[in-house]
């Protein structure tokens, strides 16, 4: 056949927010007319101060949670999700953690430990298949945990200020081959921290968001090509743009 | 290495790994057992002075016999079956009431984890179980069950009760949010994340409430025991028999005997919760 389907646009939305507004039960208002759009091939941060409804924004995306005003909508399933802790389970070794969410899905046996396979081969543990995670140092947990996501193939994938109990060398590096997957695997992502340079560094758009009702107050565009070169980090203009986000963000605060 | 399609962990990462796994293995090295023999020696030396003292000064060699004379009953030729009949029967009591309490127990806890208010409910009638002085009620256990195998049964899961279902509702309770949320996010049923997320969560407090219930397991059979003297008669009965007959060696014997049956159950089920969970929990 020579005709083929289109291939995807890279413009195609995943993930549509528009005026979303979170109030919880007890009063307090979460996020206040939030739009937000993310599209296949997009890898955007949010950064924000604590407690500014960032991961709520995360929880209403993945369904863990219903905004209370709003529409908020993704147009794929294979969503994963990666929390702040690793979340593995202790008494299942890493090539048994990695195979969980397909387990939960009943994969058959072969093709669920075909998928963990390729998986941990991905995230660079091959070799610690039997390890329990007690036996693991934190990036290693850490990169279990997104082998286990990265088993759904998603297409949208939902991060959760990951790397943040990590020390700077381990984050660096995680940092790195986060964005060696991203190349690779062309998902959508969306990713929470509170590093303005994880931040600058990961992604093709950065969102800053203000506290207490969380809003988005400012939003840049990340010029820098894609596969990235780590050594970016120590150019002038990282630095600029490292400065503008920090001092929108600032200003958001205060 | 970007580019690269399979990447690899740091050094870094690697010797915190390797440490981990030194560590862990260090955790698992078995307590040394001539520091509490030394103290075990102690203990007998004292036990003959005092023997010593209620021989020959006392004249009443019959309250505190001497070690030996104790250790003597095992072979004795009319005490020592008995003693042997007894411990079987008292044993198959503690099993028994405890295998009655583990089912409880865990059933029991495992409904209360199911919603917070059915844990309101019914874990009020844990605590009054904890609380109610069961000795009072044995007597009426008796009156109402009959003086046998049935009531020691009974007594013995009441009091062994406790332990297991508080344990068991920690457990099940103490896998964090994040971990349910992981297993919702897939759809994953209530079945699901009780039976591969819950239940392997609580396995090592359940351990605990086992470890304890099953030393109060043999305190029930023994207490069953000295109210219920019909039916297959156990260990209580024995030292009863055998404090009323001034038989100083025979009751210290019994109560011995007693005593090393609670110890052996703990430590089995000890080694059964490391045989089961040890390979990744630390105790």
């Amino acid at each position: 056949m020579s005709i083929t389907a289109p291939p995807v646009a890279p413009t195609d939305t995943l993930l549509d927010f528009h005026d979303v507004e979170m109030t919880f039960p007890n009063g307090v208002v979460a996020l206040h007319s939030v739009d937000l759009t993310v599209r296949r091939g997009e890898f955007v941060t949010v950064v924000g101060p604590s407690g500014c409804g960032k991961s709520t924004l995360l929880r209403i995306a993945s369904g863990l949670e219903k905004n209370s005003h709003g529409t908020a909508s993704t147009t794929t399933s294979r969503i994963g999700y990666v929390f702040q802790d690793a979340t593995l389970l202790p008494w299942r070794s890493v090539t048994r953690n990695v195979e969980l969410l397909a387990e939960l899905h009943k994969t058959p046996k072969a093709e669920r430990t075909a998928k963990a396979k390729e998986a941990i081969e991905l995230v660079g543990l091959t070799g610690f298949e039997t390890s329990l995670p007690k036996q693991l140092s934190g990036g290693m947990k850490m990169r279990t945990s997104l082998a286990r996501s990265l088993t759904l193939d998603p297409e949208l994938f939902l991060f959760d200020e990951p790397f943040g109990a990590l020390d700077e060398i381990t984050r660096e590096r995680l940092n790195d081959e986060l964005l060696r997957l991203f190349v690779e695997k062309q998902f959508a992502g969306l990713f929470i921290t509170h590093s303005v340079s994880e931040a600058v560094y990961l992604s093709t758009r950065v969102i800053v968001m203000s506290g207490r009702p969380g809003t988005i107050v400012d939003e840049f565009e990340v010029p820098f090509p894609m596969p990235r070169d780590p050594d970016i980090r120590f150019t002038a203009e990282f630095a600029e743009l490292v400065g503008k986000v920090s001092h929108a963000l600032r200003e958001g605060h205060s | 290495m970007s580019g690269s399609l399979v990447s690899s962990t740091t050094a870094v990462e690697r010797n915190e790994a390797r440490e981990l796994r030194r560590a862990n293995y260090r955790g698992r090295t078995y307590m040394s057992l001539w520091q509490p023999i030394v103290v075990f020696v102690g203990l007998v030396g004292v036990a003959y002075l005092i023997a010593l003292y209620y021989d020959k000064v006392k004249q009443q060699s019959y309250l505190w016999p001497y070690p030996h004379q104790v250790i003597a009953q095992v072979w004795d030729p009319f005490f020592g079956p008995q003693l042997r009949q007894d411990l079987l029967n008292s044993s198959l009591v503690a099993l028994t009431g405890l295998a009655a309490a583990i089912v409880i127990g865990v059933v029991w806890a495992t409904l209360m984890a199911q919603a917070k208010w059915v844990e309101r409910s019914f874990y009020p009638y844990a605590v009054v179980l904890q609380c109610i002085p069961i000795l009072a009620l044995v007597p009426l256990i008796g009156t109402l069950f009959g003086y046998e195998f049935f009531s020691r049964v009974l007594v013995t899961t009441m009091i062994a009760l406790f332990p297991l279902v508080s344990n068991t509702l920690f457990g099940l309770l103490s896998a964090d949010k994040a971990q349910r949320e992981l297993f919702q996010l897939q759809g994953a049923s209530r079945w699901t994340i009780l039976t591969k997320l819950r239940f392997p969560a609580a396995l090592p407090s359940i351990f605990v409430g086992l470890r304890t219930a099953a030393g109060l397991s043999v305190i029930g059979a023994i207490v069953g025991d000295q109210f219920f003297q019909r039916g297959q008669p156990g260990l209580g009965v024995l030292i009863q028999v055998a404090t009323s007959r001034l038989n100083g060696p025979g009751t210290f014997a019994a109560i011995l005997t007693a005593s090393l049956l609670g110890v052996l159950v703990f430590i089995v089920f000890g080694a059964l919760a490391r045989l089961a969970i040890g390979r990744w929990y630390d105790f």
